[in-house]
């Protein structure tokens, strides 16, 4: 298959900021792993949106992957970040194979309610969960890819590394996808269910499979921000933290794999300085960002790119 | 001429309302069948129960000589028995030619497939002659939203003949549609019919339509086929004209033939 010009720019993005972040300072580089990682559990609400249903419960499967990175380390004594990453995504794909017959069932509100649930379920348990750290959670024990151990100072970067080689992947993945049967087929389900059946698409395997494919890349940001951060702790399975990955699809939009990788920057830029700037405050101007990009881009920051190009065209 | 359709005491209540009594129906392959009825007569409901959108209460229903009651709309659609509908069921804010593109994916069952394209070059030249034969192609790349009521509706039954199917149910192809338009959109659609090969079941309203472009008529009253014929014995039934054509169009004929 011919490489295509949006995957050639993700390429192009990926090189530009491995080489860049060379030259930046800690926090930077860390604030960019944060944003990658989130973008992907963002990439999974996006999936869902595409095909109609919006999740407040994505943050179930990002705890997922980041508690299995959490105790795959402690309990298990893995060390490389590609297996403990690996069997977040195994933990999350079982569950969501169970979770995803009865979610499938529902739309609208019941899907979103539902997918809150299940992830306020998850938080109960580890919040009760003393061994683990109650609510405090636990520090992640020190990882290496491939054999190698990142030194003092290198962990940032080589989380940094390991993020972008990943979500490249997936974005590269999901640019496909999007433009798959399968993917026109969810879009198509958002769309008209009825007219889906009479075409002889199972709507249900649809989006079952959908689901699925959005709780493993959710898991893969859970792992990265576990790995990142050195800790995992229940509120990754808080409802807050799954309307923050909704907040971050709405901010991007839907059109485009890129969209949410931008927002989530933008998400978290805008989140260190507000919380900076107006420690008491931070809350309401995202929720004043929040109510402009629905008043006057509601297809997403995405929609301004789109609608330059068209003007080009 | 072989059966492909075949319905015995096929009936549908809801709560104490008789929707549809004891239909007995045979269609042969190749049939062009109009089925009329004033509103609430039993019509869509007979079309909704053959084509799985709604469960009959009690009776057979068989197609190409295998029973068919109780199969939802995939597994009919793949036995080659699809369907339009009054209102198209479309994707609006899908591209025209994502609409046939996903049909046709769909129709090669290849709608599971995760990292190929939809729109392959094949697919493309399929939904172009479609879109060709329909008339239609002005559209090609254009939201579902952009179209026209007419054009919608072609588009609504090009999605159901992507399909390969062997019969076609139309549910009101004209409704909706302009005096001026309604014989282009028929002319097309049956063009398309006889091209493929399809037996066709359709609801209409307009005689002057089921009069030009069927062969045979199911007169529906009341939940039940009043008769069953050749479209001008049908249409000159003294019971139909009362129940479903009205008075006018007998008294007209009457005044015709003074």
């Amino acid at each position: 298959m011919k490489p295509e010009r949006t995957e050639l720019s993700l390429i192009g993005v990926a090189i530009a900021i491995a080489v860049m972040a060379q030259f930046s300072p800690d926090w930077l580089v860390f604030t960019l792993t944060l944003a990658i990682s989130t973008a992907l559990v963002v990439m999974g609400v996006v999936m869902l949106m595409r095909a109609g249903l919006v999740s407040f419960g994505q943050g179930l499967f990002y705890c997922l992957g980041g508690y299995a990175v959490g105790l795959g380390g402690r309990f298990l004594g893995i060390t490389d970040a590609l297996v403990l990453i690996a069997l977040g995504v195994l933990v999350t794909v079982g569950i969501a194979l169970v979770l995803g017959l009865l979610m499938t069932r529902y739309r609208e509100i019941f899907f979103a309610m539902l997918s809150l649930a299940f992830s306020m379920i998850l938080y109960g348990i580890l919040v009760k969960s003393h061994g683990l750290g109650s609510t405090d959670g636990f520090g992640v024990t020190d990882w290496s890819v491939l054999g190698f151990t990142p030194g003092d100072g290198q962990a940032t970067t080589t989380a940094l590394m390991l993020a972008l080689v990943l979500a490249l992947a997936i974005a590269l993945f999901l640019n496909r996808y999007f433009r798959s049967s399968l993917g026109l087929a969810c879009e198509a389900i958002r769309e008209n269910e009825v007219r889906v059946e009479y075409m002889g698409i199972s709507h249900r395997k649809v989006l079952y499979i959908n689901y699925v494919i959005a709780a493993a890349v959710g898991s893969v940001g859970g792992s990265l921000t576990a790995l990142a951060a050195g800790h995992v702790d229940p509120t990754m399975a808080y409802w807050t933290v799954s309307g923050e990955f909704v907040f971050i699809a709405i901010l991007g939009g839907t059109g485009h794999v890129a969209a949410p990788f931008i927002a989530a920057l933008i998400f978290t830029l805008v989140r260190t300085y507000a919380v900076e700037l107006a420690p008491n405050a931070w809350q309401m101007i995202l929720g004043i960002v929040l109510l402009l990009i629905i008043l006057f881009l509601p297809k997403g920051i995405w929609s301004l790119f789109e609608r330059r190009r068209r003007a080009t065209e | 001429m072989t059966e492909i359709l075949r319905t015995e005491g096929l009936s549908r209540y809801f709560g104490a309302v008789t929707a549809a009594e004891d239909i007995n129906v045979t269609i042969s392959e190749g049939e062009i069948v109009g089925v009329i009825g004033s509103n609430g007569a039993g019509k869509t409901t007979f079309i909704n129960m053959v084509t799985g959108y709604l469960p009959p209460s009690r009776g057979v229903i068989a197609f190409d000589g295998t029973p068919i009651k109780g199969l939802g709309p995939r597994k009919l659609m793949r036995k080659g028995l699809t369907r339009s509908f009054q209102i198209p069921q479309l994707f609006l804010e899908l591209p025209v030619i994502d609409n046939l593109a996903i049909a046709l994916a769909a129709a090669e069952h290849k709608q599971f497939q995760m990292v190929r394209p939809v729109r392959t070059a094949a697919r493309l030249q399929a939904a172009d002659e479609i879109l060709a034969q329909m008339r239609i192609t002005p559209y090609r790349d254009e939201m579902v939203t952009a179209m026209p009521q007419g054009a919608r509706k072609l588009l609504d039954i090009a999605i159901a003949m992507l399909g390969n199917p062997r019969m076609l149910l139309l549910d009101e192809p004209t409704s909706g549609v302009s005096m001026d338009e309604k014989y282009t959109l028929m002319d097309t659609v049956m063009e398309a019919v006889h091209q493929r090969g399809l037996t066709v079941l359709f609801v209409e309203h307009d005689m002057e339509i089921v009069q030009r472009y069927v062969t045979r008529v199911l007169a529906f009253a009341s939940g039940v086929v009043i008769k069953d014929g050749p479209v001008d014995e049908v249409l000159a039934d003294s019971q139909v004209q009362e129940l479903v054509t009205g008075r006018q169009h007998h008294s007209a004929d009457t005044e015709g033939e003074a």
